[in-house]
């Protein structure tokens, strides 16, 4: 299976509204599953969802951007950019998991962190930071997967993990295509070549050794088969709980951080 | 959204301050214009305030070596990792020249000089940005460099001091400069779990993907006076909500009221802020 489509048309796939969202693949992978609400600080985020649930027998712990499919429910999730209160709510539903010894599964769909003044003052910038310093140590397996959107450290901030996975269409950039050209070219409408030019799809992940692993989705796109889809995400996850349940957590711990580390290409001496 | 990564604050005022009497023909290398009061002043007086406005004591951007000099006691610094230097893993236009141009210009490798040195006596890892180099945005060398100084310190049981100053994550190299925020954060969580401390000043500017790693994660944080510290561009939440943000919106006094920095320390008391706070954390104590 080799994915054929350039950088654009994955772009045109993973925005159009019949994508199916993490709201569609919940009822499709878990048995149950109870969400939890609020970062014990400040308030609940609705644009990060996070709960327990139950996972071919096994409990887990979900957490996820959320995407809406309409303008009510982008409306209601904020377009799936969180606030500081999701990624704390995040980090207390990742420790929770670290108490009950069960994996943490991350969902991986945003256009990035939200910009604005409250962020701002409820410090956006520490939220994240601190979820990339805590993650590195929580002594449970975890298991991210970009689904649709991984907008920077908005998405990063849930990307710490064992293992990284995306789904086929999936992007992860560092900044939008449009925002690149318009930085580069004063021209946002050449977004189309900067999507070239950034090296965002799951092969070019694969490449930089950032990504482990590309599931495949129904038909080349997941929105003809969501169900398919996530029978193909549900045998990755389970395949992968089992294999990280098995490593001793020091262990599990080192190569997680030495994930990162190894990460960065540069000439010395 | 994300394009705020990489947004810098220019000016904090809704208005470009007129140069007052801008008449007199000076050339204007000899003046200094502060960008937040308009304040004009003479070159020679503002090198010798340490670049600090005299009409609103807004702490203006040094150079590496200007910082260090004025930070570390005589001879002490010793730099570490010098010669690492940035590739264009992504082949990306335009940045090779860029690179090429600014070490030239700048007389640096990358936008990050670290090494070790003492204050007043007292033994730190340290870690100084220079907004000079592609407004010291984070690419693999940044990265590579903090995560060595962390992991150095750690090994030598070293507090370390970061002065950060940035505009983000440096776009020309994609996905491997959004992964550096991982890797310095995860650096910085291995030092921290040995008991060793960590400073952080954050600088003129410090925004983007270095406000959302290694620079909000300092046991202590120590901002400069009036300096612009923010994830997001301002411009673009202006331009989101369509108002005019307050001219204090994301500066250092905007952190300490929100309870993101300790303190705001001025240059004048900065080496001995530091050196005390180090003291104190060692066994010799006060
Ligand atoms: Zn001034």
């Amino acid at each position: 299976m080799m994915n054929q489509k350039t950088p654009w048309e994955r772009m045109e796939i993973i925005r159009r509204k019949e994508r199916p969202t993490i709201n569609d693949y919940i009822p499709l992978l878990f048995d149950e599953y109870f969400e939890m609400h609020g970062d014990r600080l400040f308030g609940d985020d609705c644009a990060i969802t996070g709960g327990i649930a139950s996972f071919k027998g096994r409990p887990v712990t979900v957490i996820a951007q959320v995407k809406g499919r309409n303008i009510n429910e982008n409306k209601a999730c904020n377009f799936a950019m969180p606030h500081p209160e999701g990624y704390r709510k995040a980090l207390r539903l990742a420790r929770q998991a670290e108490k009950f010894h069960r994996p943490v599964l991350c969902f991986i769909d945003t256009p990035g962190a939200f910009c604005g003044v409250a962020a701002e003052e409820r410090g956006q910038g520490e939220a994240i930071a601190r979820n990339l310093f805590e993650f590195v140590g929580i002594k449970t397996p975890i298991i991210s997967v970009v689904l649709g959107e991984g907008g920077s450290g908005g998405a990063l901030a849930l990307g710490v993990c064992d293992e990284l996975a995306m789904l086929e269409n999936a992007l992860y950039s560092v900044i939008s295509p449009r925002g690149c050209a318009s930085i580069l070219w004063k021209d946002a409408s050449r977004e189309k070549e900067a999507a070239e030019m950034l090296k965002i799809t799951a092969e070019d992940l694969v490449g930089f050794g950032v990504v482990e692993a590309v599931i495949p989705e129904a038909n080349g796109d997941a929105a003809t088969g969501p169900e398919e889809t996530a029978e193909q995400i549900s045998q990755y996850l389970y395949k992968t709980i089992e294999k990280l349940s098995k490593i001793d957590i020091d262990l599990l711990l080192d190569s997680r951080y030495n994930k990162f580390r190894k990460i960065g290409v540069y000439s010395e001496g | 959204m994300l394009e705020d990564l990489f947004k810098i604050v220019k000016t904090r005022s809704a208005q470009e301050p007129k140069v007052p009497g801008s008449k007199v023909n000076i050339p204007s290398n000899l003046l200094f214009k502060c960008p937040r009061c308009g304040k004009v002043m003479f070159a020679e007086d503002f090198e010798a305030a340490k670049k600090v406005c005299v009409g609103c004591s807004y702490h203006a951007r040094l150079t590496a070596s200007e910082r260090l000099e004025i930070t570390a006691d005589k001879n002490s610094f010793e730099e570490y990792d010098a010669d690492l230097q940035s590739v264009n893993p992504l082949g990306f236009a335009q940045y090779d020249a860029k690179l090429e141009e600014l070490r030239k210009s700048t007389g640096l490798n990358d936008a990050v000089v670290t090494g070790e040195c003492t204050i007043r006596g007292s033994r730190c890892a340290i870690g100084v940005m220079d907004s000079r180099f592609m407004m010291a945005s984070m690419g693999s060398v940044v990265g590579e460099k903090i995560a060595r100084l962390f992991e150095r310190a750690a090994e030598k049981k070293l507090p370390v001091v970061i002065f950060t100053a940035s505009g983000g994550a440096r776009m020309q190299e994609g996905i491997i400069s959004l992964m550096q925020m991982a890797k310095t954060s995860a650096a910085v969580a291995r030092h921290s779990a040995k008991g060793l401390l960590y400073i952080t000043v954050l600088t003129d500017p410090t925004t983007g993907g270095v406000t959302a790693s290694f620079a909000s994660l300092g046991d202590i944080i120590i901002a400069e006076p009036k300096v612009v510290v923010g994830f997001a561009g301002r411009r673009v939440i202006e331009g989101t909500i369509r108002q005019h943000l307050p001219d204090d919106f994301q500066s250092a006094e905007f952190l300490l009221e929100h309870g993101f920095a300790d303190m705001v320390v001025g240059r004048d008391k900065m080496r001995r802020t530091l050196s005390h706070l180090i003291r104190l954390h060692t066994k010799e104590g006060a």
